[in-house]
């Protein structure tokens, strides 16, 4: 494990979001808005992991967030966790939540939604965590985690 | 009434669905009322419909309230491409609520969220239709008496088709065993079983039509259309197997119904129409009455 933590470089202050599964990297970039960020950004990806075959991992200089904030990304990346550094050493170990509602994060499966077709924000009812299942609060079908598309 | 509008047949609560199976009853006894004199109810059809809209209306004009509004979208704003949040903006500094119904899904419910005056959904593409389902109790419930403990079997395009899923939402509620009788390709979708399994509830699945009939105390018939078919040949052999005629209804309870939301093509046989079991004539008359406890519960006038 050390020798993986390695390839990337340690940062004094900030946030390391670790076990994102390789697929999952830039949408997790997108959902949190990290190119927007002018501060120091180290991303890996495709890196080996026991556990999830290829991983990503994203360390973020002087950046710290909210729980509802990065709670967003659990939609991609479920098994993300996040490590929050203070003077080189990690402090606090955090997982992310899928939260009960999600907002304009996800489309709607449903061509014939409303969404699909007037500019209106989504918002899902979160129905089953497990085997993600996502609701439409104007449709009312639900998106699966097979079908679920990043806005 | 605590909801401002009616979107969903979810929206409602138990004691919400029999105050209004009470306000119609009362209509259907006395629905020579003006109680809506003053009120301008507006009726927003992007979507052709001979029923519910005239059943609307009737239900406006017989207690007095003035319609204002289109049947056809094609003659409106919205096809020099306004969008159905102007639309309703627009509308809603004209009228006291507006009825509406809209091909794309979700649209009722984005159009509650906009409006300052109630929304009642008359149809939003293929997700919801309450105030059918609220009829379509209001029928059980005086055909049968109750709507407890009731077997209700729904026949036909159980896949597709909105009346049966919003039934199936609000009559789950009151311990309803549920026959659903269909053609392979259209079967019950999984997420509906799922919630009766969560709620214990019981259901059969079949694709015989003529099989335990004689438990029925409501048979509600859909149509299967051909479009919904990949295979022609597929439609071409299961097609007459959702027909419902006259023998078939031999060994059934004296009270059974025959209901059906109408428009029928050739899903009930002619033959079955002088029946004492049909009722899908008297069904479309509910409506009014069904439709007038709707409006005045969300007018805060009943």
């Amino acid at each position: 494990m050390k020798d993986k933590q390695l390839s990337v470089s340690a940062i004094k202050e900030g946030t390391v979001i670790d076990h994102i599964p390789a697929s999952a990297l830039f949408k997790v970039v997108s959902i949190l808005n990290l190119d927007k960020l002018d501060t120091m950004i180290t991303i890996g990806n495709s890196l080996e992991s026991d556990k999830l075959g290829k991983k990503g991992i994203i360390k973020l200089s002087k950046v710290f967030f909210e729980d509802n904030e990065v709670n967003k990304i659990a939609l991609v990346a479920p098994s993300a966790k996040l490590n929050i550094i203070r003077d080189y050493g990690v402090v606090e170990k955090r997982v992310v939540e899928i939260p009960d509602e999600i907002f304009n994060i996800a489309k709607c499966v449903n061509p014939k939604c409303i969404t699909n077709n007037e500019k209106v924000s989504t918002r899902f009812e979160v129905v089953s965590k497990s085997d993600l299942k996502l609701k439409c609060h104007y449709c009312e079908k639900i998106t699966d985690q097979d079908n679920i598309e990043i806005i | 009434m605590k909801y401002k509008n009616l979107v969903s047949i979810t929206d409602f609560t138990k004691e919400e669905y029999m105050r209004i199976m009470k306000l119609a009853a009362e209509f259907e006894e006395n629905h020579r009322q003006e109680i809506l004199n003053g009120y301008v109810i507006s009726t927003l059809f992007f979507e052709p419909s001979t029923r519910t809209r005239l059943s609307f209306e009737t239900a406006i004009n017989g207690l007095g309230g003035r319609v204002v509004g289109f049947s056809d979208s094609g003659a409106t704003s919205a096809s020099k491409g306004e969008t159905l949040h102007d639309t309703i903006k627009m509308v809603s500094n004209y009228a006291d609520l507006i009825v509406m119904r809209h091909p794309l899904e979700g649209s009722a419910r984005l159009a509650s969220e906009v409006s300052s005056v109630p929304i009642v959904n008359a149809g939003d593409g293929a997700n919801q239709h309450p105030t059918q389902t609220l009829l379509d109790m209001y029928s059980i419930l005086k055909t049968q008496g109750t709507l407890e403990n009731l077997k209700i079997f729904m026949v036909g395009d159980l896949k597709y088709g909105r009346t049966v899923h919003s039934l199936l939402q609000a009559m789950s509620m009151f311990n309803t065993t549920f026959y659903f009788i269909s053609p392979d390709e259209l079967m019950m979708p999984p997420t509906y079983k799922l919630q009766l399994d969560k709620m214990g509830l019981k259901y059969f699945e079949g694709k015989d039509l003529t099989e335990f009939l004689s438990e029925a105390d409501i048979i509600y018939m859909t149509r299967v259309q051909q479009e919904r078919f990949t295979d022609p040949i597929e439609y071409e052999r299961v097609k007459n197997a959702y027909i419902l005629k006259r023998e078939m209804l031999k060994g059934c309870k004296k009270s059974m119904k025959v209901l059906h939301p109408l428009p029928r093509v050739n899903e009930i046989h002619t033959d079955v129409d002088d029946s004492p079991h049909a009722y899908y004539f008297d069904q479309a008359r509910n409506g009014v009455y069904v439709r007038m406890a709707i409006l005045t519960s969300i007018l805060g006038i009943k």
